[in-house]
């Protein structure tokens, strides 16, 4: 049991997690606009393959994050357009934008790099490691929260400055009076849709992110198809969270356990069976969540 | 008197109505103005153009001696010291009392983050300056419609306004929370010396509240009149433009046997505690019977126990003799029984469908508008909404027009069409007539009156007590969940059935029969 639960697995969890953090801090911002972006994971799917993209031709991992965010903007501009402006339906953009997305990146790969199947290179600048000073050499705490990538501690201030952001600032309240009851923010003279506009955009930006640390930071590669359906995991995770960044960052912190422990289980278990647990894990969650509500509703 | 609202000569054109017909009118400072008119008299368009919605056509609106030209908008108004409660309440549910009123105007702290202290604190000093008690961290949701209401007005004047518009703001409060507001008002406009404007339908409270009464038809202002001078006949004929005959319709009739018998009816309200508590009642052949009570108090419960829509704890409900207590709505309604919900828009009609489409509801599996219960057969349907179009008086664009372009009364006369052509010989009816304009009411009292000669057992729930009186044979009184009293109609007067509705006297043997 020894080679299984220890540090490793706990920092392994750490690091897979960061991915659903990121993407679900941006999704969370767009349910508290009430509207339903499941187009994140296509988004991330983007911004992994330009961050690559950026890296490798520029040399450097700044110049991959800046253009994944760059996509971010632009990806979270054409969904607010769509949804908002247009009125389309979301449920269709999302799902257009995921299909594109698996299209898109596939297609590059083979026109830009010309390979199949997944790029990596030594030429590829992964995100910077950082060492906590102090906290570093503090035995197994040191080896738990120290020598991760940038993204990933970026991503635990995310989840307080959102969580401050939404729940203690004015224009956290605006942002939540949007979504609930945009009526009553339009009546005190203040736009709903710029609140939808700003939501939009910054999930889009924060999903690009995500992807970025899926390519440059977890690995250094880029793979067809490499979210693997995180978005969906990051969307399912707001819900259970109900929006509240702090639940959210827990929730995926589950995903990302159960993700560490099936890596680690793959010595003695088919490893078909420990890919599908965190996904699993997933939907016990969205029962939990029904059932929660359920009895909810009775009292 | 000084005068605050002026209107000269206004006028608002929109495409296919002249909504304002070259209205002038002064309001005072210090008065309750009441505007009264039939829907869609132009009552809510001239506030809108006093609040900025819109800009007149023709014509020119002075508040305080000022204009409002060339661009009036609501912030604008506001400035000027004229804040609007809306029918529909901006209100966001999830949010505190204080996060609402001050919505948009946060007080900040550290110049970031929303100062929730201070915020409580601003709004405990608005209510008390008003004297509108309020807890400011109390979450909306969780209030009643009287106290969403409260809150709203406080948002209203959280800028010092001193013109008030209060578009009907009765229609959705019981009649005690109809008395709190009415306090309110007396109070602001006494003590702080403001005015207020009231849109309204209900004539008994603009005899009891306002100065001054306006009344409007298709886009007119008809007359002002001092309140004093007038009466409720004298404000409905010119309102309809003729004489309301608000008297009795009721034929002298013999009324037959029980068709509707309810046993010890015992049932939850929604967050299950007990809402009836053992309510015996019957309704014969030709007779209506009212059930009065102050809403909250078993009426809804009542009708829809009765309707299948909500399981009972215990007692039996008998139509006909037999027991149908444990059957589903639609089998309900297949042994004769009509139903018109309280809530007409959530569950009287369905808001996205067709006029037609809600007409023909609950016939539609019929061989007349179906083929083999799949097709439906859209000219028929067609058809035989446009003959219930006629004979019910629904103003609509088109019968294929959508429910929710409707104006509340046809709504409900679209809800009445579709039970009264059932032709079952028991209906049960919740209020039929709440926010509904007098030359509906007129009409749909007729209506339940002709059924009633015809010789349904009706049974009758409403918050209204004058439409009770006018209308039943026998009134029962239902408080916290029991029937504390039973008259024939004439034996007892509106004062003294008050005690009954409140509790304060039972009846010998009225809760257990």
């Amino acid at each position: 049991m020894g080679e299984i639960f220890n540090v490793l697995l706990l920092q392994t969890t750490l690091r897979s997690a960061t991915p659903v953090v990121l993407a679900a801090m941006g999704c969370l911002l767009t349910q508290h606009v009430n509207m339903t972006n499941i187009g994140i994971d296509g988004m991330m799917l983007i911004g992994a393959f330009f961050a690559v993209l950026g890296s490798y031709f520029f040399g450097s991992w700044a110049a991959g994050l800046g253009l994944a965010i760059l996509c971010g903007i632009l990806l979270g501009l054409f969904y607010y357009v769509f949804v908002i402006k247009f009125g389309s339906d979301e449920f269709i953009i999302g799902v257009a934008l995921n299909i594109f997305a698996g299209g898109l990146t596939v297609f590059l790969l083979r026109t830009v790099f010309q390979v199949k199947g997944a790029f990596s290179d030594p030429a590829l600048v992964p995100l910077p490691t950082i060492h906590l000073p102090l906290i570093r050499h503090i035995p197994v705490l040191g080896q738990l929260l120290s020598g991760h990538t940038l993204l990933v501690y970026v991503s635990w201030a995310l989840v307080l400055i959102l969580w401050a952001f939404i729940y203690k600032t004015p224009a956290g309240v605006h942002l939540r009076a949007s979504g609930e009851y945009p009526a009553a923010l339009t009546a005190c003279g203040k736009s709903p849709e710029k609140m939808k506009c700003f939501a939009s955009v910054a999930c889009g930006i924060l999903a690009c992110v995500a992807g970025a640390h899926l390519s440059l930071g977890y690995l250094t590669m880029f793979a067809e198809n490499m979210s693997a359906s995180r978005g969906y995991v990051a969307f399912a995770c707001v819900i259970f969270g109900r929006g509240n960044p702090l639940i959210v960052f827990l929730a995926a912190l589950l995903f990302g356990f159960i993700d560490a422990l099936g890596l680690r289980l793959q010595n003695y278990i088919p490893s078909d069976l420990t890919a599908m647990a965190p996904y699993l894990v997933t939907v016990v969650m969205m029962v939990v969540v029904v059932l929660w509500e359920r009895r909810k509703k009775k009292s | 008197m000084k005068e605050i609202v002026r209107f000269s000569h206004v006028s608002m054109q929109f495409p296919g109505t002249l909504a304002n017909d070259d209205i002038s009118l002064s309001i005072y400072e210090g008065e309750v103005f009441a505007l009264v008119g039939e829907n869609g008299a132009g009552k809510s368009t001239l506030m809108n153009l006093l609040y900025g919605l819109h800009q007149p056509t023709l014509g020119e609106i002075h508040i305080s001696g000022l204009p409002t030209a060339p661009v009036h908008s609501p912030e604008k108004a506001m400035r000027m010291g004229v804040s609007m409660v809306h029918q529909h309440f901006k209100l966001v549910p999830s949010f505190t009392v204080a996060q609402n009123i001050l919505l948009g105007h946060e007080p900040k702290k550290w110049g970031l983050f929303y100062d929730e202290k201070a915020a409580n604190e601003t709004v405990r000093q608005l209510s008390e300056t008003y004297g509108l008690e309020v807890n400011p961290t109390d979450v909306v949701r969780d209030l009643s419609i009287g106290l969403q209401q409260r809150v709203e007005i406080l948002k209203a004047l959280r800028t010092g306004a001193k013109v008030l518009i209060l578009d009907e703001p009765t229609a959705v409060l019981t009649a005690q929370e109809t008395e709190e507001l009415f306090a309110v008002i007396r109070r602001i406009v006494k003590e702080k010396n403001m005015t207020v404007i009231m849109i309204t339908h209900r004539l008994p409270e603009v005899m009891q509240i306002s100065d001054r009464v306006g009344v409007m038809r298709r886009g007119r202002m008809i007359d002002v009149l001092r309140t004093r001078d007038t009466s409720e006949q004298g404000i409905s004929s010119l309102m309809v433009g003729r004489d309301v005959i608000f008297d009795d319709l009721r034929t002298e009739q013999e009324s037959g046997e029980e068709k509707l018998v309810i046993r010890g009816l015992m049932a939850n309200n929604d967050r299950m505690l007990p809402a009836l508590r053992g309510v015996s009642l019957s309704v014969h052949a030709g007779e209506i019977v009212g059930v009065c009570g102050v809403e909250g108090n078993g009426q809804t419960e009542l009708s829809e126990c009765i309707m299948g829509m909500r399981p009972q704890t215990g007692g039996s409900v008998i139509l006909n003799g037999k027991d149908i207590s444990r059957l589903s709505p639609r089998k309900i309604r297949e042994m004769g029984v009509s139903f018109i919900p309280e809530d007409r828009l959530s569950t009287g009609v369905d808001q996205k469908s067709s006029i037609e489409e809600n007409l023909a509801l609950g016939k539609h599996r019929t061989r007349d508008f179906s083929l083999l219960g799949i097709h439906l057969r859209r000219g028929k349907v067609k058809q035989y909404a446009k003959q219930l179009e006629k004979q019910f008086d629904i103003r609509c664009a088109g019968v294929d027009e959508p429910v929710q372009s409707l104006s509340g009364g046809n709504v409900q006369k679209v809800v009445i069409a579709r039970e009264f052509s059932f032709d079952t010989p028991v209906l049960v009816i919740c209020q039929p007539t709440r926010g509904v304009d007098i030359g509906a009411i007129e009409f749909i009292h007729e209506r339940i009156i002709e059924k009633r000669n015809e010789g349904c057992a009706i049974l009758l729930i409403s918050a209204d007590l004058d439409e009770l009186f006018r209308l039943s044979d026998t009134l029962v009184t239902l408080y916290d969940g029991n029937i504390t009293g039973r008259f024939k109609a004439g034996e007892i007067t509106m004062e003294e059935i008050g005690f009954y509705m409140l509790g304060a006297k039972v009846q010998e043997g009225g809760s257990h029969e």
